[in-house]
């Protein structure tokens, strides 16, 4: 493999560093309008009456828009596959606002300062209502979240909105209470997570325009361009014909732009007024008025026999999913389906529990969606599993844990949504991950705990985890190559390069498949007018369900290049092969570069367009691997935790570009050690999120990170292109576990809410010691 | 207001409403490069260089800049090439928009502190927040770029 | 922010003038100006007052208003007086560019329960100077309700005190839960604890407790817990009270012990 595992500088990565105009609010032309949002100040309230006279009389206000004068088309914002599992349950602008932060009105204005000034004059008459706060006491609140007679589930997901609950779903195998009843070691706990936000740095933004032609073009920070299109045609009545959806280059996504945010408004602005009008959230905005994680209170109960053999395993949550259900289901059923198979021995599993509605600012997609959390639950529960039993951790977890070649039941009841498919897991390094890893983190001393001077103790954590790559057969992605004169390549994808680097990664893909250099092949993606469809970056896709419709591309126009070398040289096309510059026939009797050839073919000889199409939607979905360990020490007086050393070994496969998997795993590492120990989110009285800002709010800095280690395990996955599996979410998933393991580890406290907070652990130290 | 700011070693008279802040004035002159992520000085991804020193453009009032030299990356095309390499290199630019800021922020540490050790690096870049990299990338292209080896 | 007049007066006068002025306030760094949608009307900047200096004068060192957190962090006064601890304090707030830019002068006068820079001061017995309340201790200023003044310098002895600064946060770049500095000098003890949540305070009960005692971990520990019973806590979204109690009795103990390593 000359081109792929290989760490190929990422292609935007200069210009990007020297801050070349490339982000949507750089592209967005001078003169487009200003929109702002006047959104609601109530967690729950009916508009009684809004007139927006004043506003649309300031000058410099070219348009208003309320609940009156738009379409009323129900749709979700998911940014998922079609049918989606999520209900449908928003409109553009509602009667109804459910969080505060929830969308009453918008402006259109020349500049900002204008806009801001008409949203203040926008007069509203509220009907307050009472909000549900407590998602523990949602279901069956006398408040009804979603009275509206149009919201609608696609098909069952157990949607009851006159309960407030969002989604609902019951999976089990074994008979559960019988087996526990026969386990000799039994433990549960309930676990709390919370609503952690994804703080791209670059906050949610679009702009609309209508071209010559008379069709709406968006440019927008969305991770789901294909979806935006057919959402945003839903929600406004237009035909797709008359869409176009442009991602530019994207500040960072995490899943918080898989959903869509301004695009609507923007749409509606540069089809009523004819400019351009562009929506740049603030700060704040993304705090109250994107999303969030689902916070979720998960119970587990594990069981396992005299030897330690894990035989059942109970897990129950309910999810929060605040005001709109997007990703309710999904991200609740993933929870269970990216962690039980884990645990595949066990004889007796169930999984279930309900999802449910408050009014608080909307959950949805985030990095790991729902197996941080379920992994949180599990892994902190086979931790105090493995002491009741008398086991070192990781040895216990070792011994039950899933191999090479096996499968579990899980992987064909769970999906997404819906049913799950049938797999084996034909790559699976996990034991090496283990094993590498307690070597590098040097467990063998370390564990359980080390006293380092008279208030500080050390302890040592682990965790293991599993993702997906790609939903299997809902995710489809889809490529087209073209050869250029001078034999360069156009790599046209619908996938979505949200920082991550998959324009590069796809090219390497394609390189390799085509056997030429990396450079050769210029990556045009995320256009939904001239790039091929791709269901967009999520569920960890891009690398298998995309890489594998690239690498088909890349092969399928290998053969055409060979066949048109052996028209030229009038040989069959058996006799000739292409090694990445020249076309030979294999005689050695007959050669020409494919620069010449490719000149030849659009201009002087059999002359015609190579072009080849290919797409892949994946029968299985094979899981990445990691094993996490956290090194903490504790202060014992002030009960501070700081995180000496976090070590992870990971198996995706091959890895690309091994640089960019590597940063892929730190990032998603840090991303869990900031839910884990930093990101607190607090409210007011009345539902107010009073974190935020980055003040409020802190994502770690790299003061609070003091080292990470990171290595691959050598693997390859049979089904991936070149044997690449998935890297992009898997790195989120055990820090939550790992970390607070460490912590009881050390001084015995089990952390069963996130964040670890200083305060938390001196007062659980206290307790203790009483 | 009329101010006069020399941005990347050029005069310009610009005005500015006197409760503009930097970062504002400096998009609306084409200096795209700016990036901005909170508005309240907690991130670093807007800072320019205010006299060679890296400040907030999001939260410093324009007219305060009067008189006084800002720097860019526009305006320092080769040493950002130069630092660029390094990061790019490491796989450390993910999204990218945190990048400029970042750069800005080590150019005024290489000039301001001489040979300074991880921990150092650590301290001054600490105002500079990224969601992506999860930072260690980001250290070790900027180790590499200064010649620090532990 | 939106402000409709900016001016720069010379005078210091000129500028206490333009001070009492309806919705007139001082901008000095203004980084926490700009974090309110504030509608000012005259916005006073002190850049020509000449209030930008670190300088020793009579056993005295004084540093302007105008100076900038970063400017005194890395001077080598703070760098090499008091054991380091302004230097120590100040490299805890946020990060480079938001301490080139906030100024002490905005610091002090903001009195901000949280602030760091405070608490240090006050446990070096620090002054400020007035435009028009004159010189005064800086504990007095924390007290007192001054409005519409405008803080000129302050001022610290030159009497070599050792000093220490111990602050606890939920994560580096946050708001200090609490924090301490105690400094000594002549063997006697001056004990300081700010972000309870609200302004830095002097632990006098407990500071004479450790005066009239022999130092050790234990007493200093007693003197934390004085402290932590003698002074006012409070909780929000950043800790309980509660807890604020207890790292009182930890830190104060520490610094202590700091100090007289
Ligand atoms: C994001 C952020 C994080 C911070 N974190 C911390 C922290 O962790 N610890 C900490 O201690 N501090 C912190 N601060 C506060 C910071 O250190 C400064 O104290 C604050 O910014 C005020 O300084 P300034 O020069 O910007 O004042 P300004 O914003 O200009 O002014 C603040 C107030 O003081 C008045 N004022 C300013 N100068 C004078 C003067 N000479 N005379 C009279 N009145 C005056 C102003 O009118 C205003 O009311 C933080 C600030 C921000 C924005
Ligand atoms: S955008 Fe200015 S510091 Fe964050
Ligand atoms: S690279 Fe995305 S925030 Fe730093």
């Amino acid at each position: 493999m000359k081109e792929v595992n290989k760490s190929v500088p990422k292609k935007d990565g200069m210009g990007l560093t020297v801050g070349k105009p490339a982000y949507t609010e750089d592209l967005a032309p001078q003169n487009a309008l200003t929109v702002k949002v006047l959104r609601s100040p109530y967690p729950f309230a009916r508009i009684k009456n809004i007139d927006t006279e004043k506003a649309e009389k300031l000058k410099g206000v070219k348009c208003v828009l309320t609940y009156k004068n738009v379409p009323r088309n129900i749709v979700t914002r998911a940014g998922q596959g079609y049918p989606e599992p999520s209900p449908h349950d928003k409109f553009i602008l509602d009667e109804y606002v459910r969080y505060i932060g929830d969308e009453v009105a918008a402006v259109a204005a020349e500049d900002e300062v204008t806009a801001v000034e008409a949203l203040k004059l926008i007069e509203v008459e509220y009907e307050k209502l009472e909000p549900v706060l407590d998602f523990e006491r949602a279901e069956g609140h006398p408040s009804i979240i979603h009275p509206e007679k149009e919201a609608h589930e696609m098909f069952p997901t157990g949607f009851n909105p006159s309960k407030n609950i969002a989604a609902e779903y019951h999976m089990s195998f074994g008979d559960l209470d019988k087996t526990l009843k026969k386990c000799d070691y039994v433990v549960s706990e309930r676990y709390y997570t919370q609503a952690q936000n994804h703080t791209a740095m670059e906050t949610h933004s679009s702009f609309a325009y209508v071209d010559i032609n008379g069709r709406l073009n968006i440019v927008s920070s969305t991770q789901t361009p294909f979806h935006a299109r057919r959402i945003v045609g839903e929600a406004l009545g237009l035909p797709l014909d008359k869409i176009r959806v442009i991602k530019p280059r994207i500040g960072g996504g995490y899943g918080g732009k898989q959903a869509l945010h301004g695009e609507f408004l923007v749409a509606l602005v540069a089809l009523r007024t004819g400019r351009s009008a562009k929506l740049i959230y603030t700060r704040e905005e993304v705090f109250e008025a994107t999303y969030t994680r689902h916070p979720m209170r998960i119970d587990v109960t594990i069981g396992a026999d005299k030897d330690g053999n894990i035989k059942a395993i109970d897990m129950e949550i309910l999810s929060n999913t605040g005001a709109y259900a997007e990703h309710a289901l999904t991200v609740f059923m993933v929870a269970g389906s990216k962690t039980l198979p884990l645990y595949n021995k066990a004889e007796a599993v169930r999984f279930g529990g309900k999802v449910v509605y408050t009014n608080h600012t909307p959950a949805g997609a985030f990095r790991g969606y729902g197996a941080v959390q379920g992994n949180f639950a599990l892994e902190a529960t086979i931790d105090k599993l493995a002491l009741a039993v008398g086991k070192d951790p990781v040895e216990f977890r070792v011994q039950n844990m899933i191999k090479e070649g096996e499968t579990s039941p899980v992987f064909k009841i769970m999906g997404e949504g819906t049913e799950g498919v049938d797999m084996t897991v034909d790559s699976c390094k996990l034991e090496y991950c283990v094993k590498r890893g307690m070597e590098l983190c040097g467990w063998k001393d370390k564990y359980p705990r080390k006293q380092i001077g008279k208030n500080k103790v050390r302890g040592i954590g682990s965790a293991i985890a599993m993702q997906g790559s790609g939903i299997p057969c809902i995710d489809m992605g889809s490529a087209v190559i073209k050869l250029n004169d001078g034999g360069f390549f156009n790599l046209m994808v619908g996938a979505t390069d949200i920082g991550t680097g998959s324009d590069t990664i796809l090219a390497q893909i394609a390189a390799e498949a085509l056997g030429v250099s990396t450079d050769k092949v210029v990556v045009y993606s995320s256009d939904t007018d001239l790039t091929p469809f791709d269901c967009g970056a999520y569920a960890s896709s891009t690398t298998y369900v995309s890489g594998n419709a690239v690498y088909r591309a890349g092969r399928k126009m290998k053969g055409l290049i060979e066949k048109a070398g052996a028209e030229r040289f009038g040989v069959s096309k058996d006799e000739v092969e292409f090694d990445g510059e020249f076309i030979r026939t294999k005689d050695g009797r007959n050669s020409v570069s494919l620069s010449q050839l490719s000149t030849e073919l659009y201009y002087s000889n059999k002359q015609k367009q190579l072009m080849v199409c290919e797409s892949f939607c994946g029968e299985v979905s094979p899981p990445p691997f990691l094993a996490g360990f956290a090194e903490v020490e504790v202060d014992l007086e002030t009960g501070k935790v700081d995180l000496i050393d976090y070590t992870a070994v990971v198996d995706c496969g091959t890895p690309i570009n091994p640089n960019l998997a590597r940063i892929q795993i730190e990032g998603g590492l840090v991303q869990g050690i900031g839910m884990t120990m930093f990101e607190g989110v607090k409210y007011g009285e009345n539902g107010k999120l009073l974190t935020n800002n980055f003040l409020q709010y802190r994502i770690p800095s790299r003061k609070d990170i003091n080292k990470l280690t990171v290595e691959f395990a050598e693997s390859y996955e049979p089904s991936g292109p070149f044997g690449a599996k998935s890297v992009g979410e898997i790195g989120t998933d055990t820090p939550p576990a790992a970390i607070t393991n460490a912590i009881y580890n050390a001084i015995g406290v089990r952390v069963t809410k996130l964040p670890v907070t200083p305060e938390y652990i001196l007062m659980e130290l206290k307790k203790k010691m009483k | 207001m009329k101010i006069n700011l020399k941005i990347n070693n050029i005069n310009r008279d610009i005005d500015v409403e006197p409760g503009e802040v930097l970062y504002d004035v400096l998009r609306r002159c084409g200096f795209t490069s700016i990036k901005k992520a909170c508005g309240t000085s907690s991130c670093g991804v807007c800072t320019v260089l205010l006299d060679g020193m890296p400040v907030p453009s999001c939260s410093y009032l324009a007219v305060k800049a009067d008189g006084h030299n800002i720097t860019t990356i526009e305006g320092i095309k080769e040493e950002a090439d130069r630092i660029g390499k390094f990061m790019v290199e490491e796989g450390a630019v993910q999204c990218g928009f945190c990048s400029p800021g970042f750069l800005l922020t080590v150019i005024a540490m290489e000039r301001e502190i001489e040979n300074p050790d991880s921990q150092g690096i650590k301290n001054y870049l600490a105002g500079n927040l990224c969601r992506c990299s999860g930072y260690e990338g980001q250290l070790r292209a900027v180790k590499k770029y200064m010649g620090v080896s532990e | 922010m939106n402000i409709k007049k900016y001016l720069r007066p010379l005078n210091i006068d000129e500028a206490y003038g333009l001070l009492q002025s309806k919705n007139a306030v001082i901008i000095g760094g203004g980084a926490f100006l700009n974090l309110g949608n504030r509608e000012v009307e005259t916005a006073i900047d002190l850049s020509k007052l000449n209030l930008n200096f670190i300088e020793e004068k009579n056993g005295e060192f004084l540093i302007g208003a105008m100076t900038t957190l970063r400017k005194l962090e890395t001077s080598s006064f703070a760098k090499e007086n008091f054991d380091g601890v302004i230097t120590k304090t100040l490299s805890c707030i946020m990060g480079v560019q938001l301490r080139n830019t906030a100024t002490i002068g905005g610091s002090v006068y903001g009195r901000y329960g949280f602030s760091d820079i405070i608490t240090t001061f006050l446990a070096l017995d620090a002054e400020v100077e007035l435009c028009n309340g004159g010189k005064m201790s800086l504990e007095k200023f924390l007290e007192e309700k001054i409005d519409r003044d405008i803080l000129l310098k302050i001022s610290i002895k030159k009497d070599n005190r050792k000093a220490a600064y111990i602050n606890m946060r939920n994560s580096s770049a946050d708001f200090s839960l609490i924090n301490v500095a105690v400094a000594m000098k002549d063997n006697r003890f001056r004990i300081c604890v700010g972000a309870r949540p609200k302004r830095a305070k002097v632990a006098y009960e407990a500071m004479s407790f450790i005066n009239s005692s022999e130092v050790n971990e234990e007493t200093a520990l007693r003197a934390g817990e004085i402290a932590s019973t003698t002074l006012q806590f409070g909780g929000d979204i950043r800790a309980s009270a509660e807890y604020r109690k207890e790292l009182c009795k930890a830190l104060v103990k520490r610094a202590i012990m700091e100090v007289i390593q």
